[in-house]
């Protein structure tokens, strides 16, 4: 018993740099501008919001079921600061910041939820996997894609975003024993947000940790307060920089509460006690800790927040208004990216649909043709645009929506 | 040209497109070192060295999901599953993910990934190492699914397979993996994925069959040609997407049908093949399309496994039963 505690109190204690009054304690703060910790703030402020806006156009029946991310805006601004343009983010559902932040533009994550496949279209020079929704499923996915890096000899990170309850799962297991085996350059980022679902951590798993199962698997495991922006950023750009100098993967538990349901079909209130809410929502929100911190510096007062809010509040409503007046994608699309080339069956039903909608004779091309549509049979997929990931373009220049 | 056996062409495939394509990578249990459990993979770890041909931890969802990690980096993976039973544990990786990732991406990542199984009965092997699970991925949008029958065929579909920008399965039936040679060029060839091969002409009754049964129901045309009746067999080797100008050309020529596979009869590939040819040629039929096929039981121990598989005098009565209606 004694080693075990040793373990957990000597290893796999929280990393920390400010505490919940948004004093700096314990680790030394990163090295970064006043203008850089303000963009942390900016951003986390615009996570909130984002959300906020997006539960409340689901309730309005404007969006469908969405995924909220109130609570974790440190582990995810942090974290996603860490990343260098040319790193690979391979998200689950719920990393909307993240992805932002890595250049998605807010319009693909607004039409995602709103049910239209477009959402999914990330952009070439985007480095952002589309969503996985089946639990895990995206970790052995980040490995095979870091794996595929080292042997190519591409000297850039992978970071793959999953919750507690992932952890639960196969895939976790056989993507981090993959990892560790093949000392691949990935970062595993765990936002531990006390649930999954309705489940608690402490149904998920007898360990102590999650930080600590990194020890099965012969690589670091750490553990950081995930509310703590600084912290978070810090730990992952170590991390990241481990993986990128060739000394292989890392594990990041950050300690997080998730305020709002699992997803909008969901109803916390049946499986959370609301003193343990308040607690994390009145003591230690992650936006109240480093508005604290920035004010104390100095470097924000009441007005400068008021507008920073503001600019969000316009910036999501111009982002609402593009996505809510964009034309219905034609239903025939539905065949356009199921393979490379239209087979004989689809094409056949696609002509059945189109009959449907009395548009029978138009044209056979759909989006196949505009893929540049390649016989089964060459080796044309080298180096064409949709063939890879397209990370064989080195650098993955510049990025769109508003990243850093 | 060398005169190979099913399991030296998957080799023999897997090393002429390895030396053509550096992003070609084979991993999976026991591929590397030991050159794999039926030794489809000799060879390659000396030639290619561990980068490329990469002995991986015990785990099939594993294999495919990483598999599928590197197919969307621009490798161009060919994974391995020892048998085909041990398919299930990668499911969600194939059905969820390697299936869909075109689809959900729009274009933007592809998954040009092979996963190769030994597959079928007849080898007296034990529980999970004689199904035929083909169906499960027929079903399912976005996947290819080839069974070759030749070594021939097995070489120039596997790099046809390798080549192809959307994931396939690729089954290999282990029973006549060695069970003869064929002449297959030493170079790098394709055999085009969705076209079926007519193994014999016959004017009689059309068989649409794939994988080892084509052997049986040879022999079984063989004794019927010596009673007069010709009997047309078409080997399918790709079941998604099959070749419907073929089942309908053959059912067409001469109005009998038969299906005879292995997999079990309920919802199996049988009945979409009766369906096609009901939908296309149902006015050329002089009689009901029948099927031969497994039982729909779980594939017995090998003590009555020869009971389950359809053999020749089985494909007998059901040409007979088509002829006779």
């Amino acid at each position: 018993m004694g080693s075990l505690h040793h373990l957990r109190e000597e290893t796999f204690e929280l990393v920390r740099v400010l505490d919940p009054d948004g004093n700096l304690v314990g680790e030394p703060a990163p090295d970064l501008t006043d203008e850089k910790l303000l963009e942390f703030y900016r951003w986390m402020v615009f996570a909130r919001l984002f959300d906020e806006r997006c539960l409340n156009l689901q309730r309005q029946g404007r969006m469908g079921t969405y995924a909220p991310l109130s609570g974790q805006e440190a582990a995810q601004v942090g974290s996603a600061f860490a990343l260098q343009a040319e790193d690979w983010v391979f998200p689950s559902y719920r990393e909307h910041a993240v992805t932002m932040i890595h250049g998605l533009p807010m319009e693909n994550v607004l039409l995602y939820w709103m049910g239209r496949e477009e959402g999914n279209q990330i952009p070439p020079d985007v480095n952002v996997f589309t969503v996985a929704v089946p639990i895990a499923t995206q970790i052995p996915h980040a490995v095979g894609a870091a794996w595929a890096a080292k042997i190519r000899g591409d000297r850039r990170a992978f970071i793959v975003y999953f919750g507690d309850g992932a952890t639960s799962e196969g895939d976790f297991h056989e993507g981090c024993n993959f990892a560790g085996v093949f000392k691949v350059p990935l970062v595993f980022f765990c936002q531990n947000n006390q649930f999954a679902i309705s489940v608690p951590l402490h149904r998920q798993t007898a360990s102590e940790t999650i930080a600590q199962k990194a020890v099965a698997y012969g690589f670091p495991g750490v553990r950081v307060d995930g509310n703590d922006v600084l912290a978070v950023y810090k730990v992952t750009k170590e991390a990241l920089d481990r993986a990128r100098a060739g000394e292989g993967p890392t594990l990041i538990e950050a300690v997080t509460y998730r305020f709002g349901p699992h997803t909008t079909a969901d109803d916390p209130t049946r499986y959370r006690a609301r003193e343990e809410l308040e607690e994390w929502r009145e003591r230690r929100d992650p936006i109240t800790r480093m508005r604290r911190f920035l004010t104390a510096r100095g470097l924000l007062d009441e007005e400068a927040d008021r507008a920073i809010a503001e600019e969000a509040r316009q910036r999501i409503a111009a982002a609402v208004r593009t996505v809510e007046q964009k034309p219905k994608a034609p239903p025939e699309s539905i065949f356009d990216y199921v393979y490379a080339q239209l087979p004989w069956n689809l094409q056949e039903q696609r002509r059945e649909l189109l009959e449907e909608l009395g548009r029978a004779g138009a044209t056979e091309a759909g989006g196949t043709a505009a893929l540049g549509a390649r016989s089964s049979g060459t080796n044309a997929a080298a180096g064409s645009p949709a063939g890879g990931m397209n990370a064989a373009a080195p650098g993955a220049q510049g990025r769109q929506g508003g990243g850093r | 040209m060398a005169k190979l056996t099913i399991v030296q062409a998957v080799a023999d495939a897997l090393r002429t497109e390895m030396e053509l394509d550096e992003r070609v990578v084979v991993l999976g249990e026991d591929v590397g070192v030991n050159g794999g459990v039926f030794r489809a993979t000799e060879g390659l770890y000396e030639r290619f060295g561990e980068n490329r041909v990469i002995d991986t931890p015990l785990a099939e969802s594993g294999i495919v999901g990483a598999a599928i990690g590197m197919a969307i980096y621009g490798l161009r993976p060919v994974a391995e599953i020892q048998f085909e039973g041990f398919m299930a544990p990668a499911f969600d990786q194939i059905v969820n993910h390697a299936a869909r990732i075109r689809t959900r991406s729009r274009g933007r990542f592809t998954c040009p990934l092979v996963i190769r199984a030994p597959w079928g009965g007849g080898i007296r092997a034990p529980e999970h190492h004689s199904d035929s699970p083909e169906d499960w991925f027929i079903h399912q949008p976005g996947l290819k699914v080839v069974i070759p029958s030749t070594p021939y065929d097995t070489k120039g579909l596997l790099i046809a397979a390798i080549r192809d920008p959307d994931p396939v399965i690729f089954f290999e039936p282990k029973r006549i993996y060695r069970a003869f040679r064929q002449e297959v060029p030493e170079e790098a060839y394709t055999v085009p994925i969705g076209r079926a091969r007519t193994v014999r002409e016959g004017r009689d009754v059309a068989i649409f069959t794939w994988g080892a049964m084509v052997r049986i129901v040879e022999e079984a045309a063989e004794e019927l040609a010596g009673r007069g009746i010709e009997c047309e067999i078409v080997d399918l080797r790709t079941l998604s997407p099959v070749d419907v100008d073929a089942i309908v050309a053959a059912v067409q020529k001469t109005g009998r049908a038969l299906v005879v596979h292995e997999a079990p009869k309920t919802g199996g590939f049988g009945a979409e093949i009766v369906a096609l040819i009901n939908e296309r040629a149902l006015l050329h039929l002089e009689a009901p399309v029948y099927r031969v096929a497994g039982f729909d039981t779980p594939m017995p121990l090998f003590h009555l496994e020869d009971y389950y598989l359809p053999n020749k005098q089985r494909v007998i009565k059901g040409v007979e039963r088509v002829l006779n209606f």
